[in-house]
C-alpha cells in the first residue's frame, strides 16, 4: 500500500507519498517539510482539521492515525505514508453523523467552532482509550484502569481532552457532550 | 524550517550509518519535539532518517523478570500497559501526568528521553542562548527563569529537562541500551545525561549517532511497587512541572529500609537524590526526618532570584510524598 519514493531526482527534499485518507487512497508528491495537517488541508482540500497554533499545543488539528488520535501539525506528511488517517470529514455525513458530532450538536458544545473538528476527533479517540479500560492520570492509583466507557465521568473527561483547547470555553458542553456519546457508543 | 532530506533505512545498522556520515543529519521517531523545534528555527537538519519503524515496539520481559521496553513504543502504551501500571506504578503515573493524549499516542520512548528543554530563551532563536548558540550567552539568569533550575546548573545554562517519564526511570534504577557507530552500550538512566558545565550545547552522553534502541526496568520488588509520582504544575492538566518527585521506598519495623527519589523539574537532568536516600537508610521513617534529608540534597542548591521557591516546593512535596508513601505501607495497602 505504500507508495513512498523519497527524494526526487532532482531534488531530495521532497518525496511521494501514500496515505490512505478517510478510506480513499492518496498519492501526493511534497515538500519533506509539509505537515501531515497541510498536506490534508492544501493539498487534499479537507479543511475540517484546524491550524490553531501549530505546536501540539492546542489540539484544533487532531486526527486519527490508524485509529489513535494525534496532533497532525506535528506529523510531516512523509511520516505517516502507508498510514490510516481519519479526519472530521471521514467521521461521518451531514445525514448520518457520528455519534460524537451528534453529542457535540444536542448539547450545543461549541461557540465558534473552530475547535470543534479537533474536540470530536480526540473525543473519538479518548472514547476508544477508555473502551480499552487506559487509565489516566486521574484514575485511582491501586487500578489498572478503567472499567470501559462506563469509568468514565467529568473529571476523567476533563483529563482526558486536556489537550484540546476552547478559547470560548465550551468546557461546560463539552464535558457532558463526550459523556453521552461515550454511553452511546458502548450501548 | 530548513529543507532537508528524508530516509526510511532497512535496518539499524543503516540508520546509524546515515547519521554517522552527516554531522547535520538527525534520527526522527515520534516528531513531536524535533519536528515542533524545525519549525521554531532550533533545529536545522539537513537530514532526517526515520528509524520509528525500525524501533522496538513491544515490552517484554527480561530473563531476570524485569522487563525490556523497545525505544519506540509510544508514551501511551508504556503508561497503561498492567505489568507497568502494577509493578512500577511511579513510571505509568509519571507518563500519565506527561503532554497530551494525543501526544502520548505519538511520542516514543526514546524520543522522550532526549526532548529538549523547554526554555523559553532556547525555543526562541531571536534570542541569545548558550545551549543553541553556544558562547551567546544565557539571558535567563536575569531575565525570565521562573520555570528555571536550581541543582546541577551552571553560570553558562540554567536550564531543566522537561520529561516526567525520565524522573520515574531515575527512581526506578532503569538501564537504557545504546546502540552507534562503535558498537552496543548500555548506560545507567543517570548516566545518560550531563550536567551543562561550561558546554550546555550537549544535553546527553551520547555520540553522534548514537541510537537508544531500549529501556530496561530491573525486576519488579516490594521497592518498585511502593512508588508514586506527584507532579506540581501551573495547570491542572497538559502543562510541564514547576516541580516533580518519583519516590520508592520500603519500610520496615518502622525504619526506612530502602528508598529511591528522584526529583524532576529542578535540574539539567532527573535528579537522583542520593544524599537524601543515603541520609534516610536505617533511619525512622517519619516526617521530620524526610524533610530534614531533603533539605540536605537542597544544601547544594543555587536558586536565582524568581526560582528560590523550589527549594521549599521541593523540599516540601518530597517529605510529602514520602509520608503518604510510608502511611500507605503502615495501612498494609502497599502502595
Amino acid at each position: 500500500m505504500a507508495a513512498l519514493r523519497t527524494g526526487q531526482p532532482d531534488d531530495p527534499t521532497v518525496s511521494t507519498v501514500g496515505i490512505r485518507v478517510n478510506d480513499e487512497m492518496s498519492e501526493l508528491t511534497v515538500d519533506n517539510r509539509t505537515s501531515l495537517l497541510d498536506a490534508l488541508r492544501e493539498h487534499l482540500g479537507l479543511t475540517g482539521a484546524k491550524k490553531g497554533c501549530d505546536h501540539g499545543q492546542c489540539g484544533a488539528c487532531t486526527v486519527l492515525i490508524d485509529g489513535r488520535r494525534a496532533n497532525s501539525c506535528l506529523q510531516l506528511a512523509v511520516m505517516v505514508d502507508g498510514q490510516d488517517v481519519t479526519t472530521i470529514e471521514g467521521l461521518g455525513a451531514a445525514e448520518d453523523l457520528h455519534p460524537v458530532q451528534r453529542a457535540f450538536l444536542d448539547r450545543d458544545a461549541y461557540q465558534c467552532g473552530y475547535c470543534t473538528p479537533g474536540q470530536i476527533c480526540s473525543a473519538v479517540g479518548a472514547i476508544a482509550e477508555a473502551g480499552a479500560g487506559w487509565p489516566s492520570a486521574v484514575t485511582p492509583a491501586d487500578s489498572l484502569g478503567i472499567e470501559g466507557t462506563a469509568g468514565l465521568d467529568a473529571s476523567e473527561v476533563r483529563e482526558r481532552m486536556s489537550g484540546n483547547l476552547c478559547r470560548c470555553a465550551a468546557y461546560v458542553n463539552i464535558v457532558p457532550a463526550v459523556l453521552d456519546a461515550a454511553r452511546e457508543v458502548s450501548a | 524550517m530548513k529543507a532537508f532530506s528524508y530516509s526510511r533505512p532497512d535496518s539499524v545498522r543503516d540508520a546509524v550509518a546515515g547519521v554517522a556520515a552527516d554531522r547535520e543529519a538527525k534520527f526522527l521517531a515520534g516528531g513531536t519535539n524535533l519536528v515542533d523545534l524545525m519549525r521554531l528555527g532550533v533545529e536545522r537538519p539537513d537530514a532526517l532518517i526515520d528509524v520509528r519503524h525500525l524501533l522496538g515496539h513491544d515490552i517484554e520481559p527480561t530473563a531476570d523478570g524485569g522487563l525490556l521496553v523497545g525505544s519506540g513504543v509510544a508514551n501511551s502504551d508504556l503508561a497503561v500497559d498492567p505489568r507497568v501500571r502494577q509493578a512500577y506504578p511511579v513510571l505509568s503515573q509519571a507518563l500519565l501526568s506527561g503532554a497530551s493524549g494525543q501526544l502520548r499516542n505519538a511520542a516514543t520512548v526514546g524520543g522522550n528521553l532526549l526532548q529538549r528543554t523547554r526554555c523559553v530563551y532556547f525555543q526562541d532563536v531571536t534570542k541569545p542562548c548558550n545551549k543553541r548558540q553556544p558562547g551567546s550567552g544565557c539571558p535567563a539568569r536575569e531575565g525570565s527563569h521562573r520555570d528555571l533550575g536550581i541543582l546541577g546548573t551552571s553560570e553558562a545554562c540554567i536550564a531543566t529537562h522537561p520529561s516526567d517519564m525520565a524522573v520515574a526511570l531515575a527512581a526506578v534504577d532503569a538501564t537504557v541500551h545504546l546502540t552507534g557507530p562503535g558498537g552496543e552500550r548500555t548506560v545507567r538512566l543517570e548516566q545518560l545525561y550531563r550536567l551543562p558545565g561550561d558546554d550546555p550545547s550537549r544535553d546527553t552522553t551520547l555520540e553522534h549517532a548514537e541510537l537508544i534502541t531500549a529501556v530496561q526496568l530491573p525486576p519488579p520488588s516490594a521497592l518498585y511497587r511502593s512508588s508514586r509520582y506527584r507532579k506540581v504544575r501551573d495547570r491542572a492538566s497538559f502543562a510541564f512541572a514547576v516541580g516533580s518527585i518519583a519516590a520508592a521506598m520500603v519500610i520496615d519495623d518502622g525504619l526506612v529500609r530502602e528508598v529511591r527519589i528522584a526529583f524532576g523539574a529542578v535540574a539539567p537532568r532527573p535528579w537522583r537524590a542520593h544524599t537524601a536516600e543515603d541520609a534516610l537508610r536505617g533511619q525512622p521513617a517519619d516526617a521530620a526526618d524526610f524533610a530534614a534529608a531533603i533539605a540536605a540534597e537542597l544544601e547544594l542548591a543555587e536558586p536565582l532570584r524568581d526560582n528560590a521557591f523550589k527549594v521549599d516546593l521541593t523540599r516540601r512535596m518530597g517529605a510529602a510524598v514520602l509520608t503518604e508513601l510510608a502511611e500507605a505501607q503502615q495501612q498494609g495497602s502497599g502502595r
